[in-house]
């Protein structure tokens, strides 16, 4: 199968200005108006250059590992009542799906003639995912990391560094990922011409958004062209995980035209939304203005950026894309919190069924397609199928998992 | 012009022909009403206009200085409704008080409902430094509808379409940001401060303000040499934030904003 063609023709959001209904758009200082404006047409062009997107299909298959499996979990399935379906976006280079978008925007770097790319990152994943694509595509990567993640997961900061990039510790604000996100915007704002600011996520002002959708959304189209395949039909639900909303676009998006298909973002919902300790953006925040784009968002009255939490470091951010907060707004997608503990209890469950770790993150959509299952086996009158998108591994995760489940050494944990 | 309009203290600068000294603290910083003292001493020092920030969690065009000063007034609690306490109180002193935000506060306040209780409390408007005129059509609304001041920014990477809409879109007046990047002191001024000025004068008559950078008496008169305003942030924020106690703190605050009163006295004489 070769890669599918990078321009969308879905996309009708958003409009030029980068608005998705009444989300999206650019909260930026003026000093990065010129920036975003040139970085647009930048990729417009790129999309529509047969050469940038041939370059991109090879980097894909041949350095990514990609399309990736549709892989049919019959254990799994078994066990749940309902034909699971896994796209196994672990299996890519960098275990993540993250690598399509930071491969596409550092091509896309390299075409701008930039030499230097930013990140900002939470637990490190991004970071990585941004430091290898800088290693082989020979930019300079600087990465900007909360002084807290620094020490929580001093080991992605090492694999950082062995790749050649520059970890900036953040000390400002919580010391976390939205305040990395704030710094990587000061470095923007002051090193403009010679960097490009690699986000992470579909959110940040226009056109990131609509961007990053561009390089992620190949997932969605593998998935449905493989699932025709693989059962021919489509499927009657697509389950992913929501942080930023990276890996959930990058599998809804070839499904919104497919009336039929159920899509359903599942959020972090902590130690449970009733708590307060919780990242479920849509579900437990309100429209406001966050890193330069209107969205749902985690905040108090005043238009304070709150704190999130969850167990998931990825999903541990305040905001969400805003073609999310649109798709939910105008019913195409279903948006849900998952506790930590639901999460858990699904990350086991695939271990011991099928031998697949996933990410902590993942295991919040498969949790959610779990919790689906019988109110869509009732309206159907017959056994879903479910495409999750298992959208990372979880080697990083077993520090976590083991001292959540209690399987380290006193002097390890 | 609005009587309430910081253009008034901008001609009552040029008719003294010397530059307007804008002189910024962020609103509860470290308590209200020690920002409240700051700001009469600033005002009694010299300063022409207050440059009130509302604290925000997430400021994206400040540098380290003015951040920590938000944190310190956001960890004390302060609110949006506290801030135009603030304003209410500067105003009495007789100097203007323009407010500095990030949007999300205002949007969450109502946009309208703050515009209504800015002009009750006095305030001449907003300067929105990640607010552009595009995304701003509630805020065209309210500033119309309650006579209220509107400063956009204008950057050296403006270009020429972008500056003429964007100083179209200004009331009262325009702020240069002098470099590319965020607040705080520099050593040197910005080159492409006075080539940004210029560049604003072949499309408005309105008054062209200088941020980011000044931080002396010595670059205050630099600046004001090309520019109507000068605008000081992190290097009056850094007096009191350095200092060991309140006094001390006023007393550095008095001598730089005097210094800086100097500066832009020094301009044409």
């Amino acid at each position: 199968m070769t890669a599918p063609p990078l321009t969308s023709g879905t996309a009708a959001v958003p409009d030029a200005a980068g608005h998705f209904g009444r989300y999206g758009g650019r909260f930026v200082p003026e000093a990065l108006v010129a920036a975003l404006d040139e970085l647009d047409r930048e990729y417009r062009a790129a999309l529509a250059d047969p050469t940038f997107q041939a370059e991109f299909d090879r980097m894909l298959r041949e350095y990514a590992g990609t399309p990736s499996l549709l892989y049919r979990a019959e254990r799994l399935s078994a066990e749940a009542g309902a034909r699971i379906l896994l796209k196994r976006e672990d299996l890519n280079h960098t275990g993540a799906h993250k690598v399509r978008n930071v491969l596409g925007q550092a091509l896309l770097t390299k075409r701008m003639g930039k030499p230097r790319v930013i990140a900002e990152t939470g637990a490190g994943q991004h970071g990585v995912a941004s430091a290898t694509a800088a290693a082989y595509l020979d930019l300079e990567c600087v990465v900007y990391m909360g002084e807290l993640d620094t020490q929580r997961q001093a080991l992605n900061v090492a694999r950082m560094r062995m790749l050649g990039a520059t970890v900036i510790p953040v000390t400002s604000g919580s010391r976390t990922l939205k305040d990395a996100m704030n710094e990587a915007m000061r470095d923007w704002v002051t090193n403009v011409d010679r960097t490009h600011y690699l986000i992470g996520t579909v959110a940040g002002p226009h056109p990131f958004p609509a961007m990053v959708r561009e390089f992620v959304r190949g997932i969605g189209v593998e998935a449905r062209q493989q699932c025709l395949e693989l059962t021919g039909a489509l499927p009657d639900a697509v389950a992913a995980c929501v942080g930023g909303g990276s890996n959930a676009l990058g599998i809804f998006h070839a499904f919104i035209d497919d009336a039929d298909v159920r899509l359903y973002g599942f959020e972090a919902g902590g130690e449970g939304i009733e708590t307060g300790r919780h990242a479920s953006s849509i579900t437990g925040g309100s429209a406001g203005v966050l890193h330069g784009t209107r969205t749902y968002v985690l905040q108090d009255a005043d238009g304070q950026t709150q704190e999130s939490h969850s167990i998931s470091a990825g999903l541990d951010y305040p905001g969400v894309g805003p073609e999310h907060a649109w798709l939910n707004d105008i019913g195409r997608a279903r948006y849900e919190p998952v506790t930590d503990a639901e999460a858990m209890s699904a990350f086991q469950l695939l271990c011991r069924t099928e031998g697949i770790i996933p990410a902590i993150e993942s295991a919040h959509a498969l949790a959610g397609a779990l919790r689906i299952i019988p109110a869509l086996t009732a309206e159907l009158g017959r056994e879903p199928t479910i495409v999750v998108n298992l959208s990372g591994r979880g080697d990083k995760d077993m520090h976590t998992a083991g001292r959540y489940f209690g399987l380290l050494d006193e002097r390890q944990g | 012009m609005s009587e309430r309009s910081i253009a008034v203290a901008f001609e009552k600068a040029r008719a003294e022909e010397r530059a307007l000294l804008v002189g910024c603290m962020p609103a509860g910083f470290p308590t209200v009403e020690r920002s409240i003292a700051a700001m009469t001493a600033m005002v009694e020092s010299g300063v022409d206009v207050i440059e009130l920030e509302i604290p925000y969690s997430d400021p994206v065009m400040d540098g380290p200085v003015i951040q920590r000063a938000s944190d310190i007034a956001l960890a004390g609690g302060v609110r949006v409704a506290d801030a135009l306490r603030v304003v209410e109180a500067v105003t009495a002193t007789g100097a203007p008080v323009v407010i500095m935000t990030y949007w999300n506060p205002i949007e969450q306040y109502g946009v309208d409902a703050f515009a209504r209780d800015l002009a009750a409390a006095g305030g001449t408007g907003l300067i929105t430094p990640d607010l552009i005129p595009e995304e701003a059509a509630e805020w065209l609304a309210a500033s119309d509808a309650y006579g209220l001041d509107r400063t956009f920014l204008v950057a050296p990477s403006s270009t020429d379409e972008r500056l003429a809409m964007t100083v179209a879109h200004c009331r009262g007046f325009v702020y240069a940001t002098a470099l590319m990047g965020v607040t705080g002191a520099r050593e040197r001024t910005s080159e492409a401060a006075p080539i940004l000025v210029g560049r604003v004068r072949e499309v408005t008559d309105l008054p062209v303000g200088v941020g980011l950078g000044v931080s002396t008496g010595a670059q205050a008169a630099e600046v004001g040499r090309y520019a109507d305003g000068v605008i000081v942030g992190s290097a009056l924020v850094r007096t009191v934030l350095d200092a060991p106690d309140e006094a001390s703190g006023l007393a550095a605050l008095r001598a730089l904003s005097t210094e800086l009163a100097e500066g832009v006295r020094a301009v044409r004489s």
